[in-house]
């Protein structure tokens, strides 16, 4: 199989356009250090998040998904992007932690929506800690499969158990308390919206800092170079399976999200194309790049909204347009295009 | 003599019917510099890959420091100061310089596991990484990324990899090739200059590098130990002369 996602190499040429800034920013070559083109996303992304707030009454809702859906990215992107890890089944943590939200308010009458979230984060870690045990003893193609055939094993569990997630008519009379007891979910999405941005804020600054640290350092070490790792002294394999852990709480949190926000989980959110389509926004935004797999998840959940509106029945063509597109003239993502452009600026400026 | 820091006992792997590493007892000295010579496809690598993990030994076992490693993972043996270089590159090549020595001192440090920056801590690390490239003469490219240096730096970079993970032994497999051979005495005495504090085990080509530094000589032909001794010893030997030696090789 040839490269199903554009991996994380630094182009020559931007390397070296990047020389002048190499004293300051270690760890450039981890692409961790192009903070120019990060900075850029950050700063469009806030105001864009702040229009909405303001003026966009009516997209309330559907900044809450991008919100969630930004989220869902980032715990793939640390685990494929930067660990190296594959995964076409990423949507077996996320749903579960929207079922683990949707059982606990329906079956138990947990319904604070806080304690939930955490709820979800460590149910979905448990199944990550399970299956990442066996998922991270195969490499490439068997990771894959593996992967696959865990989620389609939860999906077919959901869908059996009937008294407990309701099957394929889904989870029906979902209760959520306001958050932090004041703020009730409202129609127009005002709560979800806040609600989604503030969690989303948090694991932001949570993923940034890691990939900062010594221990992310350490797994894009992992990636590169598997055996010298080993050969400075690290646990690869305990080290992989944190990560995966890690990277299924935060896709369980987003799936608790999800259905908090909607008060309804569907057996969408476990299914294969939820997974497939995950892997093709961190592909799409630049996978290792935390600011491109955000962005990607911003543009691929505002242009599925905009293209099945205005064509229900083709906006697959549509979509698959967009990406053949992407994928032929920007490698590395929007994230590397965003770079392109800034390095353009800055040999103007400096011309 | 004091107690050795590594041994072999009966060391053994068999590539099917190949048998790479025959029966092979071997002890190495604290502070001392030894070499291990021997044709290509001897089993050189093949022995150093045995003695840090990297491959399972078909029977016998890995002794280091007095206890028995062989069935402990290749970081387990790093953590215990076994430490190597590749024959071949195996550096981030897209990782500058100083990165590679700093994640190295990262996992030394126990810091692979802290998941949020300390920036402090990073001085403090970063001159440490500065402070071993100084010692290799890398210091300049401290800035650079890998794969812009020529082969011959990068060799140095393998080193001060090993280096920053303050090994007592220190396996170095051919890591003067690709070095011109003009720079490869320096690489050699610097790589000598700090055995004082640990045993090195190097394996080398040039014959001349080896009888001149090297304090004690392994011979390994076909997975055998063909002789060990002092490079006087292993000159005057005779079967060394007529199997390795005698073949038109210098000495
Ligand atoms: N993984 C392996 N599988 C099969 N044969 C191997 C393997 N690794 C090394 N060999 C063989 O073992 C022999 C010794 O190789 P090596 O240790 O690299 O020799 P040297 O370093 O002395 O040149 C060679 O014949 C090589 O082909
Ligand atoms: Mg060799």
């Amino acid at each position: 199989m040839a490269r199903p996602i554009p991996r994380n190499e630094p182009v020559k040429s931007l390397s070296v356009s990047y020389q002048g800034a190499a004293a300051s920013s270690t760890w450039r070559g981890l692409a961790m250090g192009r903070g120019g083109s990060d900075l850029v996303i950050a700063v469009l992304l806030g105001l864009a998040a702040l229009a909405t707030l303001l003026f966009g009454e009516a997209y309330w809702l559907l900044a809450a998904q991008v919100a969630i859906t930004m989220i869902f990215a980032l715990s793939v992107d640390l685990l494929v992007g930067f660990a190296g890890i594959v995964t076409l089944g990423h949507a077996v943590f996320f749903g579960l932690g929207a079922y683990a939200v949707g059982i606990a308010s329906v079956q138990f009458g947990w319904t604070e929506p806080l304690s939930a979230l955490l709820l979800a984060g460590a149910v979905s870690a448990l199944l990550g800690a399970a299956t990442g045990v066996l998922v991270l003893r195969t490499r490439g193609l068997g990771q894959l499969m593996l992967t696959m055939a865990f989620a389609s094993l939860v999906y077919e569990i959901a869908n059996r158990a009937k008294p407990l997630t309701g099957g394929a008519d889904g989870l029906q009379g979902m209760v959520v308390s306001p958050v932090a007891g004041l703020f009730e979910f409202d129609i127009f999405g005002l709560t979800a919206f806040v609600y989604t941005l503030a969690v989303l804020i948090v694991v932001v600054i949570f993923a940034v800092l890691m990939t900062r640290s010594p221990y992310g350092r350490s797994l894009v070490g992992i990636r590169e170079n598997r055996v010298r790792m080993q050969a400075i002294g690290t646990g690869v394999q305990r080290r992989l399976l944190s990560i995966y852990i890690v990277s299924a709480a935060l896709a369980g949190i987003a799936g608790a999200l999800l259905a908090q926000t909607s008060q309804f989980v569907g057996l969408n959110v476990l299914h294969f194309s939820l997974s497939g389509e995950i892997l093709i926004i961190v592909a799409l935004g630049g996978a290792g790049r935390l600011w491109g797999a955000l962005l990607g998840a911003v543009v691929f959940t505002l242009f599925k909204d905009r293209l099945s509106a205005l064509d229900p029945a083709y906006w697959y063509f549509w979509l698959g347009l967009l990406l053949a597109v992407i994928v032929l003239f920007a490698p590395k993502g929007l994230i590397g295009l965003v770079d392109r452009l800034l390095a353009l600026f800055r040999s103007k400026e400096a011309a | 003599m004091s107690a050795p820091i590594l041994e072999t006992r009966a060391l053994q792997k068999n590539f099917g019917a190949l048998t790479v590493a025959q029966n092979i007892d071997f002890s190495l000295e604290p502070g001392t510099f030894e070499a291990l010579i021997g044709p290509n496809g001897a089993g050189k690598s093949t022995f150093v890959n045995l003695l840090t993990g990297l491959v399972q030994p078909t029977s016998g076992s890995v002794i280091l420091d007095g206890e028995d490693v062989t069935a402990l993972s290749i970081e387990a043996r790093v953590k215990r100061g076994l430490v190597r270089t590749f024959q071949i590159n195996t550096l981030f090549n897209s990782l500058t310089v100083a990165e590679n020595v700093i994640l190295a001192l990262d996992e030394f440090h126990g810091q692979g596991w802290r998941p949020l920056p300390s920036p402090s801590r990073r001085r403090l690390i970063r001159d440490e990484a500065y402070e071993i490239l100084g010692r290799l003469g890398l210091d300049p490219w401290g800035n650079r990324e890998v794969r812009e240096l020529p082969y011959g730096r990068q060799r140095l970079v393998e080193i001060a990899i090993a280096l920053a993970l303050r090994p007592k032994v220190l396996l170095l497999d051919e890591p003067a090739a690709g070095i011109p051979s003009t720079e490869t005495g320096t690489v050699i005495e610097v790589l000598e200059n700090l055995a004082s504090n640990l045993a090195v085990l190097i394996i080398e080509h040039d014959m001349d590098l080896v009888f001149r530094f090297a304090q004690r000589i392994t011979v390994l032909v076909q997975g055998a130990v063909l002789a060990r001794g002092t490079p006087d010893e292993i000159a005057n030997n005779e079967t060394v002369k007529s199997v390795y030696l005698g073949e038109g090789i210098h000495a």
